[in-house]
């Protein structure tokens, strides 16, 4: 069922886009059919970040039902950090080792993602051969074509979306400060109350670009190749700002925590009013498994947040490709992405186009409670796109050399 | 009949031929995998630093890494913090382990400080840190205890006490495992060089206690305890797991900053990374370096004061410091363990309460979901590692029983080459290696990994007890008709129940401990509590780590007390083979 409408988008996208599609629909369903063939009794090696048990359970869930339904295997690598997998795939062909590769699948995106790319270490392109592609509706949804800024090109396939997202203790602090200057002039009148992740971690990048994207000058020029433009002038009022929050953050800034985790630990310690995450689920989960008081809720800066897509792809060499298309075919049905949705499993936003899907199915994503501290679809306010990638790693060595030295 | 094409022995009637020949070969085994792969490893990294990683289209050889290395900012504070950890934290150490052998030897306590090792070496270093962590955090469980009645604290203080920037936490954290390592390393040789007699002389003619065993003992105890001490050297200046949990964060020490480079999505970086691991090399020995001059310099210093006569230094107070020191050694580590297992069972747990609010099984529902494959991966790697490198060890002791020469110092130092390189610089160059080799990653090449530090370790722990055993038991067997075989299997071996079980179980819990190996040779599909713990760790969920740490030292522990159990079990008719060997 799930599939043949799937074929039956996928259709519609080829006819669209007519004389372009090099194969036709028959061929395309003739493929696919081929590639599930050969894919039965494979095993996929997905390496996929775990440090989160509940994602860790989705992908255990995922697993059970890839087996049930197409016979395949599916072995979660739980790395600490993505890098891992992109080291593993460069020392293989350090090695020479251009198939039977160990890793063959990798939840990816940014920097991580361009690194890949740039290196020629990715297999594909293959996101056109999935037949559940259509359901994001790529035409309308070009911001899933984009990975920070660089295009896609079929080589991996768009999973989650992810939005920056601040939670506090409503009953500690009921009107959180929502722009830049607020949150600056609040640290210093609660000094020791806030921090944020240590830069080049992740979440703590995101914060620099977040801060740099509301103070900029001209917003263009992060959304080009950081070589283009003059990083010391651009960048300049992000090192004010930090110049000034520093001195008020905790620990005095001489301290920092590792991640996402270990901020929301600080708010269940009480060791700090205010934090933030990748995702309106970090604070449902925390409220729900008893780390963080009820009273906590999530928020938004005024001008807007940092959003970002990530992706699955699939090594150049990696030895079960077949099995990783299956796989990553369904982590794009329907099912599988409300499931990821519903806070209850995971609480992670869907890259489907809500009207490509069913209309049943549409509204049951729709109706997903989305758990006690997000904030409703309408309130979330707009999304800031992620600066070219090649901000990312200018922006974490100038941090570096200004605060990484005592 | 030389069937093997070994030599015979000069007993022509001892072994078989092919037992024989396995004894002979079994030294050269042991040094090949001892120093094998850290070589190869470590060129693995050496080429890389000057610029050749084909695969990312660099053939050139250059400086490039190594001026990039060396601009990094904050490098000269990631390399003198490693330096300093690796100094103080032996230096501390061993003063502690000495003082604590100097007021308990021979006293009723003793027998509680031999019992007190063997779990404090058992808990794993990251489960330790962990531990340590939450104990001493500005709003951790001490300060939990005390507040708000005695600190007055509503809120946690803003105070930097874990990961500050001395590194003095971290060192903290090592003190406590490396203390109870040199204990034990020092109670293996304390036989050996009649440690009682020297004092009960000592003591004789006036000394105090403490004078005694610093003027009698130690002189003579500190050349057997020396590699032992290297080690920690080297452990303490390069470790991740414990660094990672204590260390500051920014300039972080030097093998953490070479993980932050090798996980760097710019691949470039890791050819600063093998500079940086190459570096790391040269921290270590340079420590160790510094180290062997001050022995000697503390070597000149007290001569004087050896043989000066004097009955007592200060011997009230340091007693007073070691009572004292000791108790609040093991405290820590309880109350370290009872805060892990308070948050395993805690639902809500807010600052400042003292217990969880709420209480849940959750977080081992969890465990106990996930934990049954990791359980059997970590079982069955920890036991084909230690009985390999069990039997390893054996076939090298009684080669050089059955040829009457101790090892060679060449083996004895061989035995410490995996323990004094850095891991971080010659692992990855090991993957690269096993990568060039076609071995597949999995299970069986893990297990390869791991035996090359459960190895030393089982070597450490055995070799005293197998030493001292009186041939004359040899003889006897003999005599009454046993083959040299049934003398070997049937007389000695039982003999040696309790420290082969020992040795087992020190083994055990250092396969059992490996993150790194595990983690890199597995290609990740190995997974064992422990990296299931350290994966879990990133979440920073403490409750849910709190379940998983238990989770990773209750499988050490529980061999421990098995090796400690089962002799009196099975020799429970037989109490003079308890007393046998100690």
């Amino acid at each position: 069922m799930l599939y043949r409408r799937g074929f039956a988008a996928l259709t519609l996208v080829f006819g669209l886009l007519g004389g372009l599609s090099p194969v036709g629909a028959a061929d395309a369903v003739k493929e696919w059919k081929q590639v599930l063939d050969t894919a039965r009794g494979q095993t996929v090696y997905w390496n996929a970040w775990g440090g989160d048990s509940r994602i860790n359970a989705y992908i255990d869930w995922a697993g059970e039902q890839v087996e049930e339904r197409f016979g395949i295997s599916l072995v979660h690598v739980k790395l600490t950090d993505t890098a891992e997998a992109v080291a593993r795939v460069l020392a293989e062909k350090s090695a020479g080792r251009t198939e039977g590769g160990a890793v063959d699948l990798i939840w990816i995106n940014g920097e991580n993602f361009a690194a890949m790319k740039r290196n020629g270490l990715l297999f594909g392109p293959w996101l056109g051969r999935l037949p559940n592609h259509a359901l994001t509706d790529p035409v309308n949804n070009p911001d899933l074509g984009l990975d920070f800024g660089v295009p896609v090109d079929g080589l991996e396939m768009p999973w989650a979306r992810a939005r920056l997202v601040f939670y506090r203790d409503t009953a500690i602090l009921p009107e959180p400060p929502a722009t830049s200057d607020a949150l600056l002039a609040w640290a210093q009148e609660n000094r020791g109350r806030f921090t944020y992740p240590l830069p080049p971690s992740f979440l703590g990048t995101t914060f620099l670009k977040q801060i740099l994207i509301e103070r900029v000058a001209d917003k263009s020029s992060l959304y080009k190749p950081v070589s283009e433009s003059d990083f010391a002038a651009v960048s300049q009022p992000l090192w004010d700002y930090l110049d000034l929050l520093h001195p008020a953050l905790w620990r005095q800034a001489r301290s920092f925590p590792k991640n996402a985790g270990g901020m929301r630990r600080l708010m269940s310690d009480g060791e700090i009013d205010i934090a933030f995450a990748f995702s309106q689920s970090e604070a449902s989960a925390g409220i729900d498994s008893g780390e963080l008081p009820e009273t906590v809720r999530n928020y938004v800066f005024d001008e807007g947040t940092i959003g970002n897509v990530s992706f699955v792809a699939i090594p150049f060499n990696a030895a079960h490709s077949d099995a990783a298309m299956v796989l990553a075919n369904f982590l794009l049905s329907p099912e599988a992405q409300m499931r990821k949705q519903d806070p209850a499993h995971w609480g992670s936003a869907t890259v489907l186009s809500l009207g490509q899907l069913k209309k049943e199915e549409a509204d049951a994503i729709r109706g997903l409670d989305l758990g006690p501290a997000a904030l409703p679809a309408d309130k979330l306010g707009a999304m800031l796109a992620e600066p070219h990638p090649s901000w990312t790693e200018a922006l974490e060595a100038e941090w570096v050399r200004r605060y990484g030295v005592r | 009949m030389r069937p093997n094409g070994c030599g015979g022995t000069e007993y022509g009637d001892t072994f078989t031929a092919g037992a024989d020949c396995m004894l002979r070969v079994a030294p050269y085994l042991v040094a090949a995998i001892l120093t094998g792969p850290v070589l190869a490893g470590s060129l693995g990294a050496l080429i890389p630093s000057f610029g050749f990683l084909p695969s990312l289209g660099h053939d050139e050889f250059g400086l490039d890494a190594w001026r990039a290395l060396l601009d990094w900012p904050g490098i000269g504070g990631s390399v003198l913090l490693s330096f300093a950890s690796g100094i103080l934290t032996a230096g501390v150490s061993l003063l502690l382990a000495l003082l604590f052998l100097a007021v308990f030897f021979e006293t009723r306590a003793f027998v509680w400080l031999r019992q007190a090792i063997a779990p404090m070496l058992a808990v794993p270093h990251a489960a330790a840190a962990f531990a340590l962590a939450f104990l001493i955090a500005p709003s951790g469980f001490l300060a939990r205890l005390l507040s708000p009645w005695a600190t007055g604290w509503q809120r946690p203080p803003d105070l930097l006490i874990v990961q500050d920037e001395w590194g003095l936490s971290l060192m903290a954290g090592l003190v406590m495992k490396e203390v109870p390592f040199l204990l034990l390393m020092a109670l293996a040789s304390l036989a050996q060089i009649h440690a009682g007699e020297r004092m009960r002389l000592a003591r004789s003619i006036g000394y105090g206690r403490i004078s005694a065993w610093f003027k009698s003992v130690v002189p003579a105890l500190y050349p057997l305890l020396r590699l032992p001490v290297y080690a920690v050297i080297a452990y303490s200046s390069a470790n991740i797991d414990v660094a990672l949990i204590l260390g500051p964060v920014s300039p972080p020490p030097l093998a953490v900053q070479v993980l932050r480079w090798s996980n760097d999505p710019d691949l470039d970086f890791r050819m600063i990374a093998s500079a940086g691991a190459i570096l790391q090399f040269a921290v270590t020995a340079g420590a160790i370096a510094l180290w062997i001059l001050a022995e000697r310099c503390v070597g000149l210093l007290t001569r004087g004061w050896l043989v000066s006569g004097r009955r007592r230094t200060g011997d009230t107070g340091l007693a007073a410091l070691g009572q004292g020191l000791f108790p609040t050694l093991i405290l820590a580590s309880i109350l370290g363990i009872a805060a892990l297992g308070l948050n395993a069972f805690a639902r809500v747990w807010r600052f400042p309460d003292a217990l969880p609010g709420r209480w849940t099984l959750a977080h081992w529902q969890s465990v106990a979901e996930t934990a049954g494959g990791p359980v059997v991966a970590t079982l069955w790697i920890a036991l084909l590692t230690t009985l390999l490198s069990l039997v390893l060890v054996v076939c090298v002791l009684e080669n050089e029983r059955q040829r009457d020469v101790r090892s060679g110092r060449i083996l004895e130092f061989l035995i410490y080459v995996p323990l004094l390189v850095p891991q971080i610089g010659f692992i990855f160059g090991l993957v690269l290696l096993a990568e060039l080799a076609e071995t597949p990653p999995g299970g069986g090449l893990v297990a390869a990994g791991h035996i090359i530090f459960v190895l030393p370790y089982v070597y450490l722990s055995l070799s005293e007890a197998y030493r001292r055993q009186d041939p004359a038991w040899t003889k006897i067997a003999r005599t009454l008709g046993q083959s040299a075989a049934g003398a070997f299997w049937k007389v000695r071996l039982p003999m040696l129940l309790t420290p082969l079980l020992t040795a087992f179980a020190v083994g055990a819990a250092i396969s059992i401990g490996q993150y790194l190996v595990t983690r890199l040779l597995g290609a990740g599909r190995v997974e064992t509590v422990t990296t299931e713990a350290i994966a879990l760790a990133a979440g920073g969920d403490r409750r849910l780590i709190g379940a998983w740490a238990l989770t990773q030292a209750i499988l050490p522990v529980a061999g421990f007390a098995l090796a400690l159990a089962a002799p009196r079990l099975i020799w429970r008719n037989r109490r003079g083979m308890l007393g046998g060997v100690r």
